[in-house]
C-alpha cells in the first residue's frame, strides 16, 4: 500500500465522523427520555453536550478540507470526503434538533399534560435507529443497509401527519391543554427532521460507495 | 543532536545576478520542509547554499549565515567535504555510479572516507537500503548488479541509500520524483514521510501538491525572495500573501 499518510488521514476522518455520531445519536435519545420522564435535569445534559457536537462539527470540516487541499483525492476517495462533509452537517444538525426537543420538554413540564392518543416513543426509535444504521452503513460501506434507512423515512412522515392531526383535535377540543399539545406536535416534528437527516447521512453513504446520487427520490 | 538548520539573511550570485535576496528562516529539525516557487524563483539556489554546493559553480557568490544544529556552515574554517558529510543531498535525476554494484554504490561515501570493517560496512548498506525501502527488491543481487541496472524509481532510492550511509542529520531532496512515474513518486513520498523522523528533510519541488502531500512545513519562493512560510496546512488553505494564494491556485506562474 502506498501514500500511508492519506489512507490513515482517511480513517482518522472517518473515526472522528463515527464519533461525532455517537454524539447526535446520544443527544436525541437523552432528549426522547426527557421528554417521557418530563425530566429537566437530563435536558440539561442535552444542551450542555451540544458545544461538544458543535466542536466536532469544525474538527471534522478541518480535516476534510485539509485532506481536500493537501492529498487531491480522486474518485472514490474523493467522493468519501465530500460525502464526510455532508455527514458532518447533518449530524451537526441532528444534535440540533435534540436541542429543540429538550427545550420543548422544559416548557411542558410548566404546563397540564394533553390527553393525546400519540407514541412519540416509537417514533423516536423508529429515528433514532435510522440514524443508528445509516451511521453503521456508513462504518461498513453497507449500501444495503443505507437503502434500508431510506426506505423508513415515510413511516415516520406518517406518524408525524398523524400526531399533527392529534394535537389539532386536542387543541380545539381542550384550551387548558393546547400549550402541551403544541409542545408534543413540535416535538414530533423534530422528531421527523432527525429521520430526514438520518435519510440524508444514507444517501451520502450510496454516493461514497456507488458513485449513485438517489436524492429526491431519483433512481438507484 | 539538534539539526534544525537557521538561515539568516541569506544572499547569493550568480555573476551580478543577484538569486537570493535577503532569506532568513529557521528550518525545524526531524520535519519535512518543502520549497516550492515558479522555474527560475531561487529554490535550488536555495537548497545548494544549505550544504555550500552553490559556490563550487564559477562565478558565484554567498552572502549570510547557515547554522545547522550548532555549526556556522559557512564559519571560518570549515570544510565543504565535511558539512555534506552532515548534510547529504539526492537530485532531479538518479545518479548512480553506473559501473558499480549496488552495493558499492551504498559503501562508496564512507569507503572514502577511509571506512574500512568490513562487517560494520555490510551492516550499514544493509541498514541504509532498509531506510530508502529498496533492501528487498535488491538484496539478492546486492554485488551482482549495477545500479543502472535498476528501475528509475529504485535507482532514486538506492541514491537516497547512498545519502544516508554517511549518517548526515540532513538531507536535501532537489525534485526527487519529478523523473518517476507516479508509483514510484508515492514509493519516495512515503519514504520521505517515513525518513523525517531521524532527518530534517528539505525538499524542493515545482510540483506543488507533492509538497502538500509530504511536508510539514512549505516556503514559497519568487524572485529570489522568501514570500511565505508556515505550516503546509496553513499554506495550502489559508496562505497569507496574495502572492501565495495566486501561485497554489494557478492564477500565475
Amino acid at each position: 500500500m502506498t501514500r500511508t499518510r492519506f489512507h490513515q488521514g482517511l480513517d482518522d476522518l472517518k473515526q472522528k465522523l463515527l464519533t461525532m455520531g455517537g454524539m447526535a445519536e446520544q443527544a436525541v435519545e437523552r432528549a426522547v427520555l426527557a421528554f417521557q420522564n418530563r425530566d429537566v435535569s437530563v435536558c440539561e445534559l442535552v444542551l450542555r453536550d451540544e458545544a461538544h457536537i458543535n466542536a466536532a462539527e469544525r474538527e471534522v470540516d478541518e480535516m476534510a478540507i485539509d485532506l481536500l487541499a493537501m492529498q487531491q483525492p480522486m474518485a472514490v476517495d474523493l467522493r468519501f470526503i465530500v460525502a464526510c462533509i455532508k455527514i458532518n452537517s447533518d449530524l451537526e444538525r441532528v444534535g440540533d434538533q435534540a436541542v429543540n426537543i429538550a427545550e420543548r420538554v422544559m416548557d411542558m413540564v410548566n404546563n397540564p399534560k394533553a390527553d393525546l392518543n400519540v407514541d412519540i416513543p416509537r417514533m423516536a426509535s423508529l429515528s433514532i435507529n435510522m440514524v443508528r444504521d445509516a451511521l453503521n452503513a456508513f462504518l461498513t460501506a453497507d449500501v444495503e443497509m443505507a437503502r434500508s434507512v431510506l426506505e423508513r423515512d415515510d413511516l415516520v412522515d406518517n406518524m408525524n401527519r398523524e400526531i399533527f392531526e392529534a394535537a389539532d383535535y386536542a387543541m380545539t377540543h381542550s384550551m387548558e391543554t393546547h400549550r402541551d399539545a403544541i409542545d408534543t406536535m413540535l416535538v414530533a416534528r423534530n422528531l421527523e427532521r432527525v429521520a430526514d437527516h438520518a435519510t440524508n447521512i444514507a444517501e451520502d453513504v450510496i454516493f461514497w460507495v456507488r458513485g449513485a446520487d438517489v436524492r429526491h427520490h431519483a433512481q438507484m | 543532536m539538534n539539526a534544525g538548520i537557521h538561515v539568516e539573511n541569506l544572499n547569493a550570485w550568480f555573476g551580478s545576478t543577484q538569486a537570493l535576496h535577503n532569506i532568513s528562516l529557521e528550518i525545524p529539525e526531524k520535519h519535512v520542509t518543502a520549497i516550492i516557487g515558479p522555474s527560475g524563483c531561487g529554490k535550488s539556489t536555495f537548497v545548494r547554499c544549505l550544504n555550500r554546493m552553490h559556490e563550487t559553480l564559477p562565478n558565484t557568490r554567498v552572502e549570510g549565515k547557515v547554522i545547522i544544529g550548532d555549526l556556522d556552515i559557512y564559519g571560518k574554517g570549515v570544510s565543504p567535504v565535511s558539512i555534506r558529510r552532515r548534510v547529504g543531498m539526492v537530485f532531479q535525476k538518479p545518479n548512480p555510479f553506473p559501473t558499480m554494484s549496488i552495493y558499492d554504490n551504498v559503501a562508496a561515501g564512507l569507503k572514502l572516507n577511509g571506512f574500512g570493517n568490513r562487517r560494520e560496512l555490510d551492516a550499514i548498506v544493509e541498514k541504509s537500503l532498509r531506510q530508502a525501502a529498496l533492501w528487498d527488491e535488491v538484496k539478492e543481487n546486492l554485488k551482482k548488479k549495477s545500479g543502472a541496472s535498476l528501475s528509475g524509481g529504485q535507482q532514486q532510492r538506492l541514491c537516497i541509500a547512498r545519502a544516508l550511509a554517511v549518517e548526515p542529520d540532513v538531507l536535501l531532496m532537489d525534485e526527487p520524483a519529478s523523473a518517476l512515474d507516479p508509483i514510484s513518486t508515492a514509493k519516495i513520498e512515503d519514504l520521505i514521510f517515513e525518513l523525517k523522523k531521524q532527518y530534517t528533510v528539505v525538499i524542493v519541488t515545482h510540483n506543488m501538491q507533492q509538497a502538500a502531500r509530504v511536508a510539514d512545513f512549505t516556503a514559497f519562493f519568487l524572485m529570489g525572495n522568501l514570500v511565505e512560510f508556515d505550516k503546509t496546512e496553513k499554506m495550502f488553505t489559508t496562505p497569507s500573501d496574495k502572492r501565495t494564494e495566486d501561485y497554489i491556485t494557478g492564477r500565475f506562474g
